[in-house]
């Protein structure tokens, strides 16, 4: 079981609790789909990513993003039981979408630096680990059910 | 993942634009790098104080990033023009190449903090295509 001081549990409900998951959803997906295009395979139906622009301006892009965000809550919620919380997404992702899990590392690294940019110096040294300790719990137990 | 013309009008832009605060995006960038990642203080056991921020680690972050700018001089032909820097990162400093990734990611979300306008998701990726393959050039003397 993942062992969470005092410190970093804090650190995570305060991000969570100052989350404007409409702003920061959408950027993080936008700018994964940017930075890592090979991304863009699992979004076939999405419509127009050909470029930048088109990505950023893609509705169902954005309306994504939200959705993939409020994906985090439940292990907010239950910081002690990541694990066995996301076994069912994991089972979809790997079953039914066919996602390459080293794809959830991307999208987490994006939505640090996306994070970073809205905190500023506010996210320190201390909240980035924490936070970054938390995506990885997310990511690893993401990719658990994958066989 | 090569450069585009569009890539390295990006980082040459965005790099002029930082290189005010060179020292303090190195310091950061240094500093979470040896906190966040823990391990990689291995290789700094000869300074006396590894706590983010400490004079150690500001005036080598400051190196790091001159060393960066350097390379954005030399983006035309980065494999010749960090060959020295190869010869010393394998043959003295003996760094494991998969910490140049570490100090990468943590200069990406340094970059986002100071400069969140200007480090849109397009100069993101010319940036970080263009660190990946500094970090080519910096192992290609390894073996």
């Amino acid at each position: 079981m993942v062992e969470w001081t005092d410190a970093e549990r804090a650190a995570i409900q305060d991000i969570f609790s100052n989350l404007d998951y409409e702003d920061i959803g959408p950027k993080a997906l936008r700018r994964c789909l940017i930075v890592y295009p090979w991304c863009q395979r699992y979004f076939g139906g999405f419509g127009n990513l050909y470029n930048a622009d088109a990505i950023l301006s893609n509705p169902m892009v954005a309306a994504h993003g939200i959705v993939v965000l409020h994906g985090l809550d439940r292990a907010m919620k239950n910081m002690d039981n990541i694990k066995n919380t996301y076994a069912e997404l994991s089972v979809l992702h790997s079953e039914k979408l066919h996602v390459d899990p080293d794809n959830f590392r991307l999208l987490a690294d994006c939505l640090s630096v996306v994070i970073a940019g809205k905190m500023g110096t506010a996210f320190t040294p201390e909240i980035q680990a924490a936070w970054q300790k938390f995506l990885a719990v997310v990511v690893n137990a993401l990719g658990r059910q994958y066989h | 993942m090569s450069l585009s013309a569009k890539d390295k009008t990006l980082v040459k832009s965005f790099f002029t634009k930082i290189a005010p605060k060179a020292e303090d995006i190195g310091n950061e960038a240094l500093s979470r790098t040896l906190f966040v990642y823990p391990q990689t203080k291995t290789y700094f056991s000869h300074w006396k104080d590894l706590s983010p921020g400490s004079g150690p680690i500001r005036k080598h972050g400051l190196t790091v990033m001159t060393g960066y700018m350097d390379a954005v001089e030399k983006i035309d032909d980065l494999l010749a023009g960090l060959l020295e820097l190869s010869e010393l990162h394998a043959f003295t400093l003996r760094v494991d190449p998969a910490n140049f990734k570490i100090i990468t990611h943590n200069v990406l979300v340094v970059m986002a903090m100071y400069f969140p306008d200007d480090f849109t998701p397009e100069v993101h990726v010319a940036v970080d295509k263009f660190l990946s393959k500094v970090n080519l050039a910096l192992s290609e003397k390894y073996r």
